[in-house]
């Protein structure tokens, strides 16, 4: 094995954990249970500062002040729609990396389902329109028939002399 | 010749062409607007977010004064009785801060009330920055773990709130206040807010 191919397997195989672990040692909770479901729960949290990311994932300053307050709502005993309830009231829905299903969203999640029935059914009233069109074709009539016959065979012929 | 044999063709043939021609351009349509609804998305600025909380009540917070002031801090019973309202939350290592001060400075002359929500700061460096640049704020609140600033929804310093006689958040700016902002945006509002 190359050392190259060797240096690229060896960051594959760290990728997801650095991509993970923005949280610092000393902000896990004790119980392992609440700290599966404050990473679980801060994965659906965006960090307002780099705005892709997770709060999990950031290493932004305001992303570990979130990750400490979803620490102590989980310890102090809030349900998980409660804290979400809780960071939604003060950054709004865009906290939320997935967006809620609501009217106002409401283009956000069909507007792919609207695009794609719309493009297929353009594409079957075209292929319908196709078909007929080829359905009109007319039987050639013996006039037509002999004339053609004629052609081929002249056109043998040709190609043979 | 061959339309005599089969009549119903003229029928097939024809309506669809005079009545459906339109439709060839609907992909047209269709990419115009799709297209414009993607060129406004462009122009949008994804930094500026929505705030939340416009038109909701200012949160319940409750902050100690910075060191060697008297202004006994900032808390929620301090904002709204009638008076429209600046809170200012800033710091001394934010370098924008600078850039707006001026601004808060000249608002503050002209006798609107501007408070300040002081963002993981150090006592002492604020101070220096306050006695430097001057201040405009009539209380300042420490916010030294940025719980506070959170629950305004703040993801930045410096983040200006107006806040109207009824203690509601009127309007929210993420970013230095600029000249342009200034005229175009605040004193509209604080004009609003004030009649």
């Amino acid at each position: 094995m190359s050392r190259l191919l060797r240096a690229v397997l060896l960051v594959l195989a760290l990728w997801p954990i650095g991509a993970a672990l923005a949280i610092d040692a000393d902000e896990l909770l004790p119980d392992r249970v609440q700290e599966a479901r404050a990473e679980r729960l801060g994965q659906e949290f965006r960090c307002l500062v780099c705005q892709n990311e997770s709060i999990e994932e950031s290493g932004a300053d305001l992303a570990r002040d979130l990750r400490r307050i979803v620490r102590q709502r989980i310890v102090a005993g809030d349900s998980d729609q409660a804290i979400r309830d809780f960071l939604v009231a003060r950054y709004g829905d865009f906290v939320l990396l997935k967006p809620p299903f609501r009217l106002a969203t409401i283009f956000l999640w069909l507007g792919p389902f609207i695009l794609v029935a719309l493009g297929a059914a353009l594409a079957f009233v075209a292929l319908r329109r196709r078909q007929g069109a080829t359905l009109q074709t007319q039987p050639l009539d013996p006039a037509e028939q002999a004339e053609l016959d004629r052609l081929v065979h002249a056109g043998g012929e040709t190609r043979t002399s | 010749m061959a339309i005599t044999h089969r009549p119903e063709a003229t029928d097939l043939d024809r309506t669809p062409k005079s009545r459906w021609r339109w439709l060839f351009l609907l992909p047209l349509f269709v990419f115009v607007g799709v297209g414009g609804f993607l060129a406004v998305g462009l122009t949008r600025d994804p930094e500026k977010l929505p705030s939340a909380l416009i038109d909701k009540p200012v949160p319940a917070f409750d902050l100690p004064p910075l060191a060697g002031r008297e202004d006994g801090g900032l808390k929620t019973a301090d904002l709204g009785h009638g008076q429209v309202m600046l809170v200012n939350v800033f710091a001394s290592w934010c370098i924008p801060c600078k850039v707006e001060h001026p601004m808060l400075m000249r608002l503050a002359k002209e006798g609107i009330p501007v408070v300040g929500i002081n963002y993981k700061d150090k006592p002492e460096d604020v101070a220096r920055f306050l006695a430097e640049m001057g201040s405009p704020y009539q209380k300042i609140g420490a916010d030294r773990d940025g719980r506070a600033a959170i629950d305004f929804g703040v993801y930045g310093v410096p983040e200006t709130f107006i806040i109207g006689k009824d203690g509601k958040i009127a309007y929210r700016l993420a970013g230095a206040i600029q000249e342009r902002e200034l005229e175009e945006n605040i004193r509209p509002v604080l004009k609003a807010l004030t009649r």
